[in-house]
């Protein structure tokens, strides 16, 4: 029998995958699809919650809504400012834009 | 029985392309397996009886999300050179497996209340209730448009041609 602790181990191996994609990466494209990866497995943690704790609320599934809002608007401007690096830099290398570390 | 079936195979499914996504090689591949592991958490969600949920996955990752993201692979012309690590690899392994090591920890020494109702089902007309209706959640429902439209213009002054 599938419970909550399963969509929540899932959701912790999801969310550990992308936060070593978004670690280990150089490609910042490839960040940012990691950074995606753990938005979901987050989302997948509020609609376990949602599900088994507060069937009749549904307060998780409306934060997923919130969360899915937001992670379209950081989808859309996280590559506008890839692309506009790009068109500087001709690499979107995250170890090779270095402007502001000291 | 079945709603078990459903969910080992997701999840499998799952785990592996989010784990193709940062192992391979070639950046369009990773994008690809992104795409599939979206669609599984769309099954996920269907199994958690969250139809609505699973619908607007379907549409925003799916169907938005995922063609920016190749429209943006294509336009800066990264693919020849692969997605490589960078120096932090193991460092960063061992993060993400401590992470994992304590959050699954956490979880399974916590007595949850599990709560032996039956899902609501239909989900569609509880949600618009809870983010229309009154004592719901207008106000957050009032400011997203307002971020999506910052977002937006952002987007758009930011890759304008000079």
């Amino acid at each position: 029998m599938v419970g909550l602790e399963h969509y929540l181990i899932l959701s912790a191996v999801l969310f550990s995958i992308g936060l070593y994609g978004a670690l280990a990466k150089r490609n910042a494209i490839i960040i940012l699809m990691s950074i995606e990866l753990m938005l979901n497995a987050v989302n997948i943690a509020m609609v376990a919650f949602s599900r088994y704790i507060v069937p009749l609320a549904l307060t998780g599934q409306v934060f997923a809504i919130f969360i899915m809002v937001v992670a379209a608007a950081e989808v859309a401007v996280g590559l506008a400012i890839i692309i506009a690096i790009y068109r500087h830099r001709q690499t979107i290398d995250a170890t090779k834009i270095d402007l502001m570390k000291w | 029985m079945g709603a078990s079936v459903a969910f080992w195979v997701l999840a499998s499914i799952a785990v592996l392309a989010a784990l193709s996504v940062v192992l391979v090689r070639d950046v369009f591949r990773a994008a690809l397996s992104l795409i599939l592991c979206f669609l599984m958490v769309a099954g996920l969600y269907l199994t958690l009886s969250a139809d609505f949920l699973a619908a607007v996955q379907i549409l925003i990752y799916v169907g938005a999300v995922s063609v920016l993201i190749i429209l943006a692979i294509m336009l800066t012309r990264e693919v020849q050179r692969g997605s490589p690590s960078n120096r932090f690899r193991l460092p960063a392994f061992f993060v993400a497996v401590l992470f994992f090591a304590g959050i699954a920890f956490a979880l399974l020494n916590t007595p949850w209340q599990i709560s032996s109702t039956p899902p609501l089902e239909p989900t569609t007309p509880a949600i618009a209730g809870l983010l229309f209706g009154s004592g719901g959640f207008i106000l957050p429902v009032e400011i997203a448009p307002v971020l999506l439209l910052a977002a937006i213009i952002g987007a758009i002054v930011l890759v304008r041609e000079k």
